[in-house]
């Protein structure tokens, strides 16, 4: 269980909050997208669940121990992150790459248990045949895929994910999702993401987190956060929600009559 | 072993143990082939210095070509590893502690110790203790500076290498502004303390630096796997549970009592460490520091012992190692900077 007490943010003094007093919780084994507009505070709220950022008050609990305090890899065996710009220097195979997310349990000396573990990994997103290659030869969709094996690698109840759909095409980007419902459905892992995408926030999530302005404005299952006024109210702009196929949609993209700005 | 890891084995020839694949044992072979190599090219070029064109007393000179054979490979090799970690906590292959105003700031600091102290208080002092007080000295301010620098302008290399050479020019005029104040005799004294030169070794600080920077190097030892994790960057490493911020420091408390160390020995050669460290970079290609560091040290002593070699037997003293290093490594930086590579 993750659970956010009243955490509150800004970057300096006098900065308007980033995130502003949010409270709420993560039970295990389930799939909850972040979702608002730009500088809503979504990826500052993941920041700080993943001790990557120290709210200026507030804590983050993970099973009842505040992040923060917690040895750092007693905290990593527990929660993996995967923030949005993984720019790497180092020359690393995709193989040496997984390996990293064995750290927190070998220091760097894997076991021959941990490389099974390694190789289930990239077997499990499709990435054996490219084990050997370098990160800079891959595609975007290949690397992202590669770097959630490292995750996988890592072993940990919860998922941390930082818009992992980005720059992606739909082919790849349905592919992660797909993969990360699987490894919360086959796996019992708890997946955490932040989402640009309503509407592939509603296909592929059990749950979802709308924040605007540092708030959590609603938090419910898609059927719940896929209607006009609710989302609406998350973005700022008028979005007509139709039943297609058994499937909420949210016409955002609607071309004419064009979706007219809320004056915000 | 699971159906799908069996699989995989056999596709790949994977070896049980190590878990490691065809490709990448070939990919080990062939650093291990070029670190051979390494060797025996540093184990030539020292033989080559200690035997070459010795004319008159073998004994003299040998018992004085080994001082200088010993502190070249203490120089090289102190550079090229701290030079290397130093880019891995920096975060970009451009920085090295020359670049960013280290050597300028070791000058600052002995000038001030002479003006302040005058120089009969450093002769008294002996060789012992004047290094650990300049290494001490160096060391705090050098923290001081990089602590600055990385929380202040984390996000901009370009920032970082501005600041960097603003800050070394800042310090050299300030060493020269102190230095003209010295009197003839005190000044003299100055140059012998920064610039105490391969040709001529003092034993002692020979041996205290030599110890400092096995030291040091040892200290280094467990860090390297670390080291491997923070090159993946702050936030990777802190969610794959690395106290970033307590490895990032000890390491730069390291770096600088080696980068100390040499400096003391043969002085400031601003552009050595940013050669060494990226070529070993280039000739072994992999991320692990294991392999980096031991590499970058062996490629510094080839350079310091080889380049002293050069200069003493082709270019017949007529010009200085230092001077060598510089040219070659002043262009190798401008080469960098406009391919902009791998920032």
């Amino acid at each position: 269980m993750i659970d956010i007490k009243s955490v509150s943010h800004s970057y300096f003094d006098g900065a308007p909050k980033v995130l502003d007093d949010v409270a709420i919780d993560f039970p295990p084994g389930q799939v909850t997208a972040l979702v608002g507009a730009n500088g809503a505070g979504k990826s500052t709220l993941l920041s700080a669940m993943s001790r990557l950022l120290v709210p200026g008050s507030g804590q983050v609990l993970l099973d009842g121990v505040d992040v923060t305090k917690a040895a750092p890899t007693v905290v990593a065996k527990r929660m993996a992150v995967l923030r949005q710009d993984n720019r790497i220097s180092a020359r690393l195979s995709v193989v040496d790459l997984v390996r990293f997310g064995r750290f927190p349990y070998s220091s760097g000396r894997l076991s021959p248990e941990c490389h099974e573990i390694v190789e289930r990994a990239l077997e499990y997103v499709d990435m054996t045949p490219m084990r050997d290659c370098f990160l800079d030869e891959l595609s975007g969709g290949q690397r992202q895929r590669a770097f959630i094996a490292m995750v996988l690698a890592q072993d940990t109840d919860y998922i941390l994910l930082d818009e992992p759909l980005n720059n992606l095409d739909m082919r790849h980007a349905a592919a992660i999702m797909q993969l990360l419902r699987r490894a919360a459905d086959d796996l019992g892992r708890t997946v955490i993401l932040v989402l640009h995408d309503i509407n592939v926030a509603a296909s592929y999530c059990d749950r979802i987190v709308a924040m605007r302005d540092g708030r959590v404005v609603i938090d419910g299952s898609p059927d719940e956060v896929m209607r006009a006024e609710v989302l609406s109210e998350v973005f700022g702009m008028q979005i007509p929600v139709h039943r297609v196929s058994g499937q909420l949609l949210a016409m955002h993209w609607a071309p004419l009559p064009a979706p007219a700005l809320q004056a915000v | 072993m699971t159906a799908v890891s069996d699989r995989a084995s056999e596709i790949l020839g994977l070896h049980p143990a190590t878990g490691t694949s065809v490709t990448e044992r070939e990919r080990l072979r062939s650093i291990r082939r070029t670190a051979v190599i390494l060797g025996l090219l540093c184990a030539g070029f020292a033989a080559a210095y200690l035997l070459w064109d010795v004319k008159g007393s073998w004994s003299y000179a040998l018992d004085l070509r080994s001082r200088q054979l010993a502190s070249l490979v203490v120089v090289g090799a102190a550079v090229g590893a701290s030079s290397l970690v130093f880019q891995t906590i920096a975060g970009s292959r451009i920085l090295t502690p020359g670049v960013m105003g280290f050597d300028s700031l070791y000058v600052l600091i002995q000038t001030v110790i002479v003006s302040v102290l005058g120089p009969s208080a450093l002769q008294l002092m002996g060789v012992p203790e004047r290094f650990i007080l300049n290494t001490a000295l160096l060391a705090g301010f050098g923290l001081l500076l990089f602590r600055w620098l990385f929380r202040a302008h984390s996000r901009n290399l370009f920032v970082l290498v501005l600041v960097g050479i603003v800050v070394g020019s800042f310090f050299t005029s300030l060493a020269t502004f102190a230095s003209r104040m010295l009197s003839p005799d005190d000044y003299l004294t100055l140059q012998t303390v920064l610039f105490a030169s391969f040709t001529t070794v003092d034993v002692q600080l020979l041996g205290v630096t030599a110890a400092v920077a096995v030291l040091g190097m040892a200290a280094l030892v467990p860090l390297l796997r670390r080291l491997d994790v923070v090159d993946l960057g702050k936030d990777a490493a802190t969610g794959l549970g690395l106290d970033y911020h307590r490895i990032v420091t000890i390491t730069l408390v390291v770096v600088t009592v080696l980068v100390a160390t040499s400096t003391a020995l043969v002085g400031p050669m601003l552009f050595l460490g940013l050669l060494v460290a990226n070529l070993a970079r280039q000739i072994v290609p992999t991320h692990r520091h294991t392999v980096l560091v031991p590499v970058a040290g062996a490629v510094g002593v080839l350079a310091t012992v080889g380049g002293q070699f050069l200069v003493t037997h082709v270019f017949a003293l007529n010009t200085t190692l230092s001077v060598v290093v510089n040219l070659v490594g002043g262009l190798y930086f401008l080469y960098l900077l406009l391919k902009a590579v791998r920032l």
